[in-house]
Formats: C-alpha cells, structure tokens, sequence
C-alpha cells in the first residue's frame, strides 16, 4: 500500500473514530472521569485537552513498542504490561516536563495528569490499534480521532450537566443516572453520523 | 470497625459490597470495560467470572505486600499484579475459549483499568490483612456482576428475544418486534442509568424512616 492509499485511510479512520466509532460513546471506554469530570465545563475542557495530547502520543508510542519490541521477540502476551507502564511512565513525563516549563499550563492541566494514567480510554485504543491491526500512519489518525471524539464528548455532556443544575430531577437519578441517561440519548446521536461515511 | 471505618466481619464485608457501598450504584466505579459486553448475557457472566477472579486475588496479594511495598511507588506494584492477574485470564481464555476471547475483544485486558480493581487495592487491601481483603474484593467484584448480569439480561431478551442464546417464548415469536437498540451502545446507556435510578431509590427509601 502505497502512503498516499494510508493517508487517505487515516484520515477516514480519524473521522469515524471522532463520530461514528466515538470510544466513549460507542466502545464506552474512560466512563468515570466522563461522569466525575463532567459537572463544570471549565474542568472537562481541561481533562479533555490532556487526553487528546497523551492518547495520540502514548497510542504512537505503543504502536512502536509492539511492532518493534514485543512481537521480534514473541512477547506479544506482555503487552497489557508494556502498554501500562509506557501510559504510566509517559505521564509522569509529562507531568514533570510541563511543571518545568509552563507553569501557566500546569495549573490548567496539572491535576488532571495523574487521573489520566487511569483512563480506560488510553490503554483501549492501545489494545483496539493492535486488534486492528493499523499501520502506523493510521494509527496517527486514529490517536488522534479517538481523542478528539473523547473530548467533544465530555465537553457536550459538561455543558449539559451545567444547564441542568437547575433543575429539578427525581433524587434517585441525580448525578450518575442522569449523566447515564444522557449519554444514552449522545450516543444516538452520534450514531446518526454513521451515513457520512458510507457515502465513501 | 477498623479505625478508617471500613467493616473487618465477614457479613459485614458482604453488606457493604454487595449492597451498602455497590460498586455500580453507589460508586459508579470501572463500568467503562464491562458495559460493552452486556449486549449478551453470555458475554457479561465469562467477564464477570474474570473480574471476580482479578479484584479478589489482587487485592488479598495487595495485602499480603502492604508491608514490603514503598508507599510512594504502590500505585505502580498495584497496577504490575492486577495485570499479572488479567495476563493469566487473558491467557486462559485464549487456550482453552478463543471464540469467547475473540467476543471479549480488547474488554478482558481493560480490566487492568478498571476503577473498581484498583479502587478495592487502595481502599481496602492496602490496611488490611490478606483474608479480608480477598472477602472485600470478592463481595465488591459480586455486587458489580449482579447489577451487570440485570442488564445484560434485560438487553439480551428485549434485544435479540433469547437468553443466553436460547429464545424465549414470547420475545422470540413474532410477536414481539425486537428493540434493535437495546443491543447498540445507547441501550447499555439508557438501561445502566435505569437501574441506578431503581437501585438508589429504593436504597433512599429505606434509610429515610431511620433519620
């Protein structure tokens, strides 16, 4: 396959990875920070910022740790390992890079880091780029496509939850059941996108 | 009671797993990796055996180190024996079930992530010794799977009208014209936010006439 071919497929694969493949909304991966995060907008622009920049990078860096590491030496069992401490590690990393040099966007990130070593949504799209079996420019696309989707997700329900504060819900469905339910309704909406891309 | 308030008795660990602090409805810890396999019922229980497996050994090893683990790396051991754990599963499932693994997809090794393993490592095997905390982490890891088994169970047969792959009387006839989006991800959406809102009110409700 030739790399103009790639592109073009990565960029088919962000943009269903963004929509119709939402890893939240379709794959229902980084659900708790989705429901502990998402009560402010402020908050989840932040966490959602954070995650596109670690999924797209950790997701690369894996991708090149199995392809070149694991599977030359038959250690593809390892992998869950291998993929955690690199998230882990990459974290800390960052972390540590950006209280050094910015400390403007330490103080908009900084608390959101530590909670993103957790995100299922950062090992999911590691174990989904391996059981697809993508190149590694797709992979870029689809790093990037699940992280943009996982934002525009939070950010949606942020800015739902905010306008609902106000009003008055049955007590047994305030907080997780609402936010549940809404992702339900997000969900189906985001499925609606699905004819955009049959038309390729 | 032990000094941080959590229960040390056996039934008193099960109350609090299984109903007081649920996992699902009380906490609203680690549904992200389970909710995609409750589509079928199947699916839910072999995922569920693993999770209960996972939780209950990681967290009695947890506790069996407390004592030899620095604190200031314990997230790190914390994360290397849960996935030792999940290998093993993985592992298992691939030798002697690869349809079964094939279905669970990436799910089984997200168990690594899900909040509620390493919730039960930190909250309770951490202080406590290697018994209770196996107990904890079991009952948690029961109260998650029965909420789960409900809604894959609703899912299943309003979805595809079977139970465990085997139709049902009425919701398997044509009478029945099958809600296609009880087996999309909204359906898991919509029916883990109606069991939550089930579950905590009827939790409300008996604790309002003691205060």
């Amino acid at each position: 396959m030739n790399v103009g071919n790639e592109i073009g497929q990565a960029v088919v694969v962000c943009v269903s990875a963004i929509f119709t493949q939402n890893i939240l909304l379709a794959y229902f991966l980084g659900l708790c920070p989705f429901i502990g995060v998402s009560r402010e907008i402020k908050a989840a622009f932040g966490l959602g910022l954070a995650v596109i920049f670690v999924l797209t990078c950790t997701t690369l860096l894996n991708w090149l740790a199995y392809h070149y590491v694991l599977l030359p030496l038959g250690l593809h069992y390892f992998r869950y390992i291998l993929f955690i401490i690199i998230i882990a590690a990459f974290v800390q990393f960052v972390e540590m890079a950006v209280e050094r040099y910015s400390p403007f966007l330490y103080q908009q990130l900084g608390v959101f880091l530590p909670l993103i070593t957790v995100n299922c949504a950062i090992l999911g799209a590691a174990l989904f780029m391996v059981i697809r079996e993508y190149t590694f420019i797709v992979t870029i696309g689809y790093g990037l496509g699940s992280g943009i989707g996982w934002f525009l997700a939070i950010l949606a329900m942020a800015g739902i939850r905010q306008k609902l504060a106000h009003d008055r819900i049955p007590r047994g469905l305030q907080g997780p059941g609402i936010t549940l339910i809404l992702a339900g309704l997000m969900a189906l909406a985001f499925i609606g996108f699905a004819g955009v891309l049959q038309g390729r | 009671m032990s000094p941080n308030g959590a229960p040390t008795g056996p039934r008193a660990i099960a109350i609090q797993g299984l109903w007081r602090d649920n996992p699902i409805f009380r906490q609203v810890l680690g549904i992200c990796s389970t909710l995609a396999v409750t589509n079928l019922v199947m699916n839910t229980v072999v995922m569920c055996a693993a999770l209960v497996f996972t939780v209950s050994l990681s967290a009695a090893t947890v506790s069996v180190l407390r004592n030899y683990t620095p604190r200031n790396i314990r997230m790190m051991v914390e994360t290397l024996i849960i996935a030792f754990y999940v290998i093993i599963v993985d592992v298992l499932l691939g030798a002697y079930w690869p349809s079964m693994r094939a279905n669970l997809g990436p799910y089984v090794g997200l168990i690594i992530t899900n909040c509620i393993v390493m919730g039960r490592c930190e909250a309770y095997g951490n202080s406590h010794p290697p018994g209770g905390a196996f107990l904890d982490g079991f009952f948690n890891a029961l109260g998650y799977s029965f909420i789960l088994l409900i809604v894959a169970t609703f899912r299943e047969i309003l979805g595809m009208g079977s139970f465990l792959g085997m139709p049902m009387p009425f919701f398997g006839g044509p009478a029945w014209d099958k809600w296609i989006i009880m087996v999309m991800p909204p359906g898991a959406f919509f029916m883990l936010g109606i069991v939550v809102w089930v579950f905590r009110s009827i939790q409300q409700s008996r604790e309002e006439p003691k205060k």
